[in-house]
């Protein structure tokens, strides 16, 4: 007893030392991987109200381009409201009725309260939570693009796995055929993002726009993720596939939540199909 | 005493603001930033009871690591360097036994305390990456980042230590 006392007075530094080292080590093995809670967060309510207030000098400085996009998404929006009218016009004019029509997603609106882009796995904060209606695995998009899905939620703020982070693999597709691909990232810069799993069949050119795949329940298909930067095609299979954003991933204000409606439904079927 | 507690409070407080707002931001060629934070370690009064050092740098990375999202990665880095500084700094200097109550870096001669502070922040920026980026395909970005980041934290906190610390307490 006597010696096992002596033992620990002789190391307890080395003790302490051993103890918070593991417990750091927890923490980081925690944040590698993706689907279990975590602990260490910027989603509480020290450092998102820290944040918070920050942004809110920071905004001053934005509100140049932040106007800027939202001029652009109005005008885009109001040609598309411009191309409805013509066929409201023809014959052929269909009545949604009400009754049999489902949303199937709804939109809300944050502001990103803190953004990183230069580490290997970057994160967003964004100011709503779990009391303005957020559950983790939503997708959050912008006018111009995605920008990756939430991950941890407290009651008014939420962690963003943005698509510039290695556990980040969204489904994807060419805009101008139906082959599937994921979109992962290598870390070197955030301008560009990988395209992988593209079958050779599919012809790419430099230039080809990526829109989202819609196969998950996360994303609706046919928002504009980048164009085709360049890529290489080795061994009868395309090796790597650069995709420059149109996102600009370093200056992001505003984002919209994308919920989906139906998503418990399809999630639910699809492990039923599994299971049989 | 009291004083000694209330300046390294003070000195924790601005530490963790001066990462967390200003150097996190500063994206260098588009992508270093500054660990400044370090500097924790390079102050702190030196005693026999290492306990303290420990479990405040514990704290300070955690607290970094809760602002940016980033696991326990800078914990785990600063509780490292917190645990060899003593070591290290024992063999740069080449006594056995100094002065603990009197130590101030602004009295040692500048080779020294560069020799210190480069040795502890490349160890701290190795460990930081290497967690960060966790697997050893990605070997040479390690290394790379290491080396540039690791320039850039020694200039600043070098400049830090010499504008702000007093030479004579």
């Amino acid at each position: 007893m006597q010696q096992i006392i002596y033992f620990f007075r002789k190391f307890r530094n080395f003790l302490l030392f051993l103890l918070l080292e593991i417990l750091a080590i927890t923490f980081t093995i925690q944040y590698h991987s993706y689907h279990t809670s975590k602990f260490v967060n910027s989603a509480n309510l020290l450092t998102g109200g820290f944040y918070t207030k920050i942004n809110s000098i920071n905004e001053f400085f934005l509100l140049k381009t932040e106007n800027k996009l939202l001029i652009e998404e109005n005008v885009r929006l109001k040609n598309l409201l411009d191309k409805k009218e013509i066929n409201y016009s023809l014959e052929n004019y269909q009545v949604i009725d009400s009754t049999k029509y489902f949303q199937k997603y709804e939109y809300l609106s944050a502001k990103v309260i803190n953004n990183n882009f230069t580490k290997r796995n970057n994160t967003l904060t964004i100011n709503k939570g779990t009391n303005q209606g957020l559950t983790s695995d939503l997708g959050v998009i912008n006018s111009n693009g995605i920008i990756g899905v939430i991950k941890n939620v407290s009651s008014n703020y939420s962690t963003v796995l943005s698509i510039l982070n290695s556990s980040s693999k969204i489904n994807v597709r060419l805009k101008n055929s139906n082959h599937f691909g994921t979109l992962t990232w290598n870390g070197k810069t955030h301008t560009t993002t990988q395209l992988m799993d593209i079958p050779r069949q599919a012809l790419i050119k430099i230039g080809d726009t990526i829109i989202t795949g819609g196969k998950s329940a996360i994303f609706p298909e046919g928002i504009n993720i980048g164009v085709i930067k360049d890529f290489n095609f080795e061994n009868n299979q395309y090796q790597q596939i650069n995709v420059l954003l149109f996102n600009d991933m370093s200056s992001i204000g505003y984002v919209q939540i994308v919920k989906n409606l139906q998503k418990n439904e399809q999630n639910q079927l699809e492990q039923n199909t599994t299971n049989e | 005493m009291n004083n000694l507690i209330l300046s390294n409070s003070i000195r924790f407080i601005v530490l963790v603001l001066l990462q967390v707002l200003i150097f996190n931001h500063i994206d260098l060629f588009g992508y270093l930033n500054p660990l400044i934070y370090i500097v924790w370690v390079f102050l702190f009064p030196i005693k026999k009871n290492k306990n303290l050092i420990l479990f405040t740098s514990f704290l300070l990375g955690l607290s970094i690591d809760f602002f940016s999202d980033s696991g326990g990665i800078n914990a785990a880095a600063m509780v490292f360097i917190a645990f060899i500084r003593l070591p290290i700094l024992k063999a740069i200097l080449r006594k056995s036994d100094f002065d603990y109550l009197l130590f101030n870096l602004r009295t040692i001669s500048f080779d020294k305390i560069f020799l210190y502070i480069a040795t502890l922040t490349v160890i701290h920026h190795f460990i930081v990456f290497s967690l960060e980026y966790f697997s050893l395909s990605d070997f040479t970005t390690i290394i790379s980042n290491t080396f540039f980041t690791s320039i850039f934290t020694i200039l600043i906190s070098i400049l830090g230590i010499q504008l702000f610390v007093k030479k004579t307490k």
